[in-house]
């Protein structure tokens, strides 16, 4: 070891700190210079912990399970009676839904309709929350060769979740659709006005770009447009709410708040798979004014 | 000449236990701060978790470098920070430089602070924690090239100040069962 006076020791001790500073402004430069060396240094990261994660998850499910059990309890009279009435109410759209599903089907059959091919899935647990102040995104733990790729649509029992924006050997990061840089085509359900829904890090997201002369109206629900080949169409979103300074929100039918299990789907929409999420948004953004993609087949009439 | 014949006065000799023992003291401070991180990356559902990460980094590292400097010695300081950037989804560099400063805020203060107790030291945390939260959010800002709320930055200050007494209490604790490695 090399010896050195405890002067020239205590010098050196000083400059550590200046030096460290230094570095960090070295490493945010870094950062801004190599966009994609911390995209692949964090799934580095995540594939390390990804089993302390899911050594985790049971327990900590089961914190949840109990505490939930104890919360439920104390209002379990009016939830019962809440939900018989919620029954009622569900069993008689239950009876609309399947004599309009019946008719759907007979209206397709005589069109000659082709109908859109089943999408492959592949069913996570959600193991961390991969967001932090300024962003919000999901980890997902994954199994090895789960062949889920960039651009895949991930959705929970309710609704749209969001999209894989990087992938590991044993996790996937999927950014939510509240997150700032995401970017929807949507199209309002009652109206078929498109539109596209941004992400402002808060719990809803706004709803932007809508055509003049159409008003999103409170409660209309809102779901994916097949614009810019990116979602396929008819996954529910959500639905319309105001903010109390007028503007356009949409309350995410996802559970957003508590994703546990999500199923990613492979629909086989190309038109951003694999482009980097701000190139994505961008293209998205831009794609708002493209003509239909040729997925959707207009089927002939007799 | 061992390390342990240099000095003089009476110690044990150090034994293999013993010394991994001294090294679990010290690192205690450290080690502990990258386990609470990785905890609060699980989705634990708790409102405002975004904002608890960094708010007990900053914690740990204020009441560390205070009581503990040697244990957290800048450059563990500077990897807490990249985990912590890491973890956190901050653009590189943002998380090493708001807590290095932090760091090097305390060890030039805690001569002035630690005499004065526990509201002094929370007191002065107060200026800290709002201006790591600003900081943090002018640097994300000037990173991604984008106009970001001043919500967030808000809340973390909030909660940063507010879970200082919930850590300090038990890192307190944990403070008095290492031995004093500062006197070594």
């Amino acid at each position: 070891m090399i010896r050195l006076s405890i002067q020239t020791r205590q010098a050196l001790a000083r400059l550590t700190l200046p030096v460290l500073i230094l570095a960090s402004f070295a490493l945010m430069l870094l950062g801004k210079a190599d966009a994609l060396l911390a995209e692949r240094a964090r799934s580095a990261l995540a594939d390390g912990l990804a089993p302390i994660y899911r050594v985790l998850a049971d327990p900590i499910d089961h914190a949840r399970a109990t505490w939930n059990e104890v919360a439920n309890l104390w209002a379990m009279r009016e939830e019962n009676a809440r939900l018989r009435a919620e029954n009622e109410q569900l069993r008689r759209w239950q009876s609309v839904a399947l004599a309009l599903d019946a008719e759907n089907l007979r209206l397709k059959s005589s069109l000659n309709w082709i109908p859109d091919p089943d999408a492959s899935y592949v069913t996570a647990r959600v193991v961390a929350d991969a967001g932090g102040l300024y962003a919000r995104a999901v980890l997902l733990s994954l199994g090895p060769n789960h062949g889920i790729r960039k651009g895949q649509i991930a959705l929970d029992d309710r609704g749209l979740v969001g999209r894989i924006t990087e992938v590991g050997a044993r996790t996937a990061r999927v950014l939510l659709i509240t997150d700032l840089n995401s970017r929807i085509p949507v199209i309002m359900e009652s109206s078929r006005a498109r539109a596209i829904l941004i992400g402002t890090n808060n719990q809803r997201p706004r709803l932007v770009y809508w055509p003049e002369g159409v008003n999103p109206k409170d409660g209309e629900r809102i779901v994916t447009s097949a614009e810019a080949n990116a979602f396929p169409a008819n996954l529910p979103v959500g639905t319309v709410r105001y903010a109390s300074n007028g503007v356009p929100e949409v309350e995410p039918a996802a559970q957003l708040q508590r994703l546990e299990i999500v199923r990613v789907f492979d629909y086989g929409v190309s038109g951003l798979g694999g482009s980097s999420s701000a190139l994505a948004s961008d293209a998205k953004a831009g794609g708002a004014t493209k003509p239909q993609s040729p997925r959707r087949i207009t089927p002939a009439t007799h | 000449m061992a390390w342990i014949d240099r000095r003089p006065g009476v110690r044990p000799r150090p034994s293999l236990g013993r010394r991994l023992d001294l090294a679990a003291r010290a690192s205690f401070p450290a080690t502990t701060t990258v386990l609470l991180m990785l905890l609060l990356e699980a989705p634990l559902g708790i409102t405002g978790q975004a904002a608890l990460q960094p708010a007990v980094v900053l914690g740990c590292i204020w009441f560390w470098s205070l009581h503990r400097p040697r244990c957290v010695p800048p450059p563990v300081v500077f990897l807490i920070g990249l985990i912590l950037d890491l973890l956190a989804y901050l653009p590189f560099g943002v998380g090493t430089l708001t807590v290095l400063s932090c760091h090097g805020i305390a060890v030039a203060l805690r001569r002035f602070l630690l005499p004065h107790g526990f509201a002094i030291v929370w007191l002065s945390f107060v200026p800290i924690a709002i201006s790591a939260a600003i900081l943090m959010w002018l640097l994300v800002m000037l990173l991604t090239f984008r106009l970001l709320s001043l919500a967030p930055a808000f809340f973390q200050a909030i909660v940063t100040i507010a879970v200082f007494p919930a850590l300090a209490v038990p890192l307190g604790v944990a403070d008095r069962h290492i031995t004093d490695l500062e006197r070594l």
